[in-house]
């Protein structure tokens, strides 16, 4: 269904719609909002769906971590997937490789995998410590929506009342402590149309254009990924069934 | 083959298993009985590493569970209420469970025994109570394993199936199994146990032989003799 998604949204934007650039972009805004909130949702739901089966396999000669992380993986490699093909489909079909816009797509492809298995992770933490399956889902959606919405409209305040202060290097911080603005912002500077975010997007575009800050913002989306995972070992070992 | 010592579980306030000290060498039945929230699943599923206790040690065939998966390869248990995944196929399950195990399984033999065959291709999640105890128990006892863990067996059983079960159980003890079951049915535990285990309130009070504890209890009747083990030690 996911997949079936995906290959509409994608055919829809880039046969309506002749520019290449403008389809990628309207792709940016559904991703960036999108794949955190299916990554979420299905992440909580196949680990409560699942929870008699795992009961019938820890009594099996199978190690704990395996069960939990091989779950874990089915889920984010199949939503990850529905997304690669998804989306690579139509703009292949579109002809994708003879236009200059195949860096753009790449990394739109990039930071929709990474979200999915971030957010995925983050569902299964939650999951794991909340054995009240509506507590757990309620927890799961308030989290995406932290990051999503709550985090920037913070920001944004932040940024008003302490607008009399240099606020680059707070800016620069902030936005790579969340993995959603920490997205977009790679996104946009990929698009080379950081200019559309004004003085701060010259900041970004100067941290994160050299290699130092690109290789951090894919260490803090790395760093996003493996900390919850671990977590999701670390519980599963020690968690009562 | 079992052997537990000091074990101890709290879950948040409740303290479950207060120091239990316990072991299993023989082959036979041994049954663990108790009254509800006495600690009895609580202790099969710390030998079963679903439960981690907070101090303690247990061991199984000589090796310390903790941190360990592979010794599960050598225990059948049916668990007390089966959880099985409702939109899978009977069919389809046992041979997941094969799959899982990686080991010889005679399952035909025992799809025959307890007449599931019409259930075979129906979901789960369709079954009634007793037929999925049946699944339950095919489940279990298809592995030929050296440990068998019963968590209340009888559970939705008819009376032919429960007839069928004992035969199993006397089957198994015959090949030199060890069977460890944990029940509330006087009389089933009376015509199938060699040794008895009452636990109270996370503590062993009694480990011995079914005359042993008629003997100490002066009652000639089993059900008699539980009781009064019960009432002494109401606090």
């Amino acid at each position: 269904m996911y997949f079936l998604f995906y290959l509409m949204l994608g055919f829809v934007l880039l046969f309506l719609n002749n520019d290449l650039s403008g389809a990628v972009i309207t792709l940016m805004n559904v991703i960036i909002i999108l794949i955190p909130l299916i990554g979420t949702i299905f992440g909580v739901m196949y680990y409560y769906n699942s929870k008699e089966f795992t009961e019938l396999l820890l009594a099996q000669p199978v190690k704990r971590t395996n069960i939990f992380l091989g779950q874990y993986l089915g889920v984010a490699i199949s939503l990850s997937a529905s997304l690669f093909f998804g989306l690579g489909i139509p703009f292949v079909a579109y002809g994708l490789f003879q236009s200059a816009v195949l860096s753009h797509f790449v990394i739109l492809l990039v930071t929709g995998i990474f979200l999915t298995f971030i957010f995925t992770a983050l569902a299964f933490n939650i999951a794991l410590s909340n054995e009240n399956k509506i507590k757990g889902f309620g927890y799961a959606i308030l989290m995406w929506l932290f990051l999503a919405v709550i985090y920037d409209g913070l920001f944004l305040i932040a940024l008003v009342y302490f607008q009399d202060y240099p606020l680059d290097k707070f800016s620069l911080i902030a936005t790579v402590m969340n993995p959603i603005d920490l997205s977009r912002i790679l996104i946009l500077l990929e698009l080379d149309i950081s200019a559309l975010l004004g003085y701060t997007g010259a900041v970004f575009k100067r941290f994160f254009g050299t290699p130092l800050g690109t290789s951090l913002a894919l260490i803090m989306l790395l760093l996003w990924v493996i900390l919850p995972v671990w977590r999701i070992a670390r519980i599963a070992a020690k968690k009562d069934f | 083959m079992v052997s537990i010592q000091n074990l101890h579980k709290k879950f948040g306030k409740n303290t479950v298993l207060a120091g239990i000290d316990f072991s299993v060498e023989e082959n036979g039945v041994i049954a663990v009985l108790g009254p509800n929230g006495s600690g009895k699943t609580t202790l099969i599923k710390s030998i079963l590493g679903m439960v981690i206790s907070d101090s303690g040690t247990i061991s199984v065939q000589k090796n310390d569970i903790k941190k360990n998966w592979e010794y599960r390869k050598n225990i059948d248990y049916l668990p007390q209420i089966a959880n099985f995944p409702g939109n899978l196929k009977v069919r389809e399950l046992i041979t997941m469970i094969k799959d899982l195990r990686n080991k010889d399984a005679d399952d035909q033999t025992l799809i025959d025994f307890f007449k599931i065959q019409p259930f075979l291709d129906k979901k789960l999640a369709n079954l009634s109570g007793g037929t999925k105890q049946k699944v339950n128990l095919v489940l279990c006892f298809m592995f030929d394993s050296p440990l068998i863990i019963l968590d209340e067996p009888t559970s939705g059983l008819d009376p032919v199936a429960l007839i069928k079960l004992k035969e199993i159980i006397h089957r198994e003890k015959a090949k030199g199994k060890t069977i460890l079951i944990t029940s509330h049915i006087m009389n089933f535990v009376e015509e199938v146990a060699d040794r008895v285990v009452f636990i109270l309130d996370g503590k062993i009070y009694f480990n011995g032989t079914t005359n042993q504890l008629k003997q100490q209890t002066g009652n000639p009747d089993f059900e008699h003799a539980i009781a009064t083990l019960l009432s002494n030690h109401d606090a």
